[in-house]
């Protein structure tokens, strides 16, 4: 059990980011509306979905390449740290990202979804479950030693890849099946008066979340 | 502040919006023309004062609420909200900011105000003022005139620069700062003149019309100009994404003054009304329709207005020779059901609805006339000859209640009822199956030297908001 919970908790976060309007599932219901046809909201899943996975690739980049060059315990801080501050920042400082256009294609839309998973720290968000996984992959290939990390890391290329192909289908498909389920429901059922009822400021949440998120990378 | 639940007063669509609650208040500007004109008045400034429309309370049709600008003579015009049910839109969801703040700009002082109508919205207060100089330094333009409230920031737009002449344009305005953030366009093409400006956001573009530049109005309509063809008679077609020119279409130059756009409000349609104020051959007024056929813009005339024959001792020194009266189509606005347009006949004293439920061939189904330069036709409640002429118009949500004021821009106001306008605000109530009819008892009457301008409704009216969301 103590070994999936790093799985759990990706396909939990993916359904969370699939649940955040601003993600993409609104986007699609708003196409859909636009062209009178659920084809456009189907249409729209993909990118945005690709967008946000591109984000995400990039968020387990740059912990897999500072893992060669930081030392494991640090890197922790550092996104800890990192976590919080941004937490703290989306909490003081609600921007939102500029966007104007609903005119989009494939390209567009996978674009937008890049920018807004990473303007608001999708991928940032899984840097705990991504450091609890790599402790494990480098303890489960012998690699104990923390202090030992630059050898290892580039002995280590392939269980590292799997791994990090692993997160990301795992991650992006809880967020697809679950931003598909949202729109089409959405589309065809309840309509978009939902969205003055149950559109709670999933903002602030996001930003406590990343927040908890800092912390837990702290404890673990 | 950042609220739990979006702003109750945010519809994702126009037909959400007309189900909503029944506007309690309304803000208008009531300005003083001495001021305006350089006439040696009072000193005395213009004014946002607040209306009472809930028809349960004592004070109902009442003003309730005044506050004073700073300066004296910023000639307030048009405003806007900070944020609106474009804060919905998908792409960049911002829902949980409030409809809060009225950006009101003096269209003659360049002066940007910043009205809180919280917590009580019968007492507004000024928190921020922003100085030409800044609107000058950071767009490099001035005049600003129509505000709306935009997916990412609210946007503004100038008659030109601070010299008074031409490019006038759009600038954006940060949706929590207010900071003039710069000139909104890329690539302007041909587009010189300004006015008024909104857009299809389902289909990224926006509109810009023409009137004149400061140059050319601040001192009143010059007629030579006028008949030389000189003002505005084109739209401009913009990439709201790219910010760039994309087609201009032009009415033909004897059409002068193209004002008041108002697009269909459900963001899958691409059509919208304009209105033309003269046609130098016959002085009458024209609506126009632009709409997009196979990826082009096209525009054609689909109301024609004629002016109403009148003696020449009857009419002002300006329109003597002409021995008619002119229309004067000078605001038009549309319901958020896409069905009716109001239309504003300044000159003739009459308000005009037109059941557009096929834009092409609208059709006339209702006609108050109050007020007028030669109709001076009177209200119930008092039977006196009443001067000026319906102008801003501003409708309900749920398409019920027309309101509006009675003066156009002190200058012109000054060359068209050049006995001075008396300010009053009236009340029409609108058969939802075609029909007008004034409402007996709501008749507004200002001070002299307080003329009323743009009225804009608690939580959002008809020209305030933008959706992204098909009905």
């Amino acid at each position: 059990m103590s070994e999936s919970w790093p799985w759990l908790t990706l396909a939990l976060l993916g359904a969370y980011h699939g649940l955040n309007p601003a993600m993409g599932w609104l986007f699609a219901v708003a196409l859909g509306l636009q062209e009178r046809r659920r084809g456009a909201v189907l249409q729209a899943l993909p990118p945005i979905a690709l967008g946000h996975a591109a984000a995400v690739f990039l968020a387990v980049l740059v912990i897999g390449v500072a893992q060669v060059v930081v030392p494991l315990d640090a890197l922790r801080y550092a996104c800890a740290g990192a976590l919080i501050l941004f937490g703290l920042y989306k909490l003081i400082r609600r921007r939102h990202p500029r966007w104007v256009g609903m005119q989009v294609g494939f390209r567009d839309l996978t674009a937008w979804s890049f920018l807004m998973a990473t303007a608001h720290g999708a991928g940032l968000m899984l840097v705990p479950v991504l450091l609890k996984l790599s402790e494990e992959t480098h303890d489960g290939s012998g690699h104990a030693n923390h202090a030992n990390h630059a050898s290892h890391a580039a002995g280590a290329g392939g269980p590292t890849l799997v791994t990090d192909l692993a997160v990301l289908g795992i991650h992006t498909l809880a967020m697809f099946a679950v931003m598909g389920l949202v729109a089409m429901v959405v589309y065809e059922k309840l309509g978009v008066t939902i969205l003055k009822r149950a559109w709670f400021n999933v903002d602030l949440l996001w930003a406590v979340t990343l927040v908890a998120a800092g912390v837990v990378t702290l404890v673990i | 502040m950042a609220l739990w639940r979006p702003d109750p007063s945010f519809y994702p669509s126009p037909r959400m919006a007309m189900r909503g609650p029944r506007e309690k208040l309304a803000y208008v500007v009531v300005l003083n023309p001495d001021e305006a004109l350089h006439l040696n008045g009072d000193r005395r400034p213009d004014a946002v004062a607040v209306l009472d429309l809930d028809p349960d309370s004592g004070t109902y049709g009442q003003v309730v609420g005044r506050v004073e600008m700073p300066n004296a003579g910023d000639e307030l015009h048009h405003f806007g909200w900070n944020a609106c049910s474009s804060a919905l839109c998908p792409y960049a969801p911002h829902p949980h900011v409030e409809r809060r703040y009225l950006v009101v700009p003096g269209i003659r002082s360049s002066r940007i105000h910043i009205i809180d109508t919280r917590p009580e919205p019968r007492e507004p207060r000024i928190v921020k003022v922003i100085e030409p100089e800044e609107i000058h330094e950071r767009t490099g333009y001035s005049r600003p005139h129509t505000v709306h409230c935009g997916p990412e920031g609210v946007y503004v737009s100038t008659l030109g620069s601070p010299e008074g002449e031409g490019p006038g344009g759009v600038f954006i305005m940060d949706h929590e700062s207010f900071d003039p953030l710069g000139a909104w366009e890329v690539d302007r093409g041909p587009q010189y003149l300004a006015y008024d400006f909104w857009w299809h956001l389902g289909y990224d573009t926006m509109i810009t019309s023409e009137w004149g530049t400061p140059n050319m109005i601040e001192g009143g309509l010059v007629p030579e100009k006028l008949l030389g063809s000189e003002y505005g008679h084109q739209l401009h077609l913009w990439d709201l994404r790219r910010r760039r020119h994309l087609q201009a279409l032009d009415l033909g130059e004897e059409y002068q003054l193209v004002l008041e756009l108002r697009p269909a409000h459900d963001p899958s349609k691409t059509y919208g009304f304009v209105n033309a104020v003269v046609n130098l051959n016959d002085l009458s007024s024209s609506i126009w329709l632009w709409h997009r056929e196979n990826g082009r813009w096209g525009i054609r005339k689909v109301i024609d207005i004629p002016a109403e024959p009148a003696e020449p001792d009857q009419l002002p020194p300006a329109l003597k020779d002409f021995a008619a009266v002119p229309p004067l189509v000078s605001d038009i606005n549309l319901s958020l059901d896409d069905r009716f347009l109001y239309v504003s006949c300044w000159g003739t004293g009459e308000l005009r609805q037109y059941d557009v439920s096929d834009p092409f061939n609208p059709r006339l189904t209702g006609s108050v006339h109050l007020g007028g330069i030669v109709r001076e036709a009177a209200h119930p409640k008092t039977g006196q000859p009443l001067n000026g002429g319906p102008q801003m118009v501003e409708l309900s949500r749920d398409g019920r209640r027309v309101y509006f004021s009675n003066s156009l821009y002190a200058a012109w106001d000054a060359q068209f009822y050049p006995e001075g306008i008396r300010g009053w605000i009236v009340k029409l109530d609108a058969n939802p199956e075609g029909g007008l009819t004034i409402d007996p008892d709501f008749f507004i009457e200002f001070e002299e030297g307080e003329r009323p301008h743009q009225i804009r409704l608690e939580g959002g009216d008809s020209s305030s908001d933008s959706y992204c969301y098909a009905s």
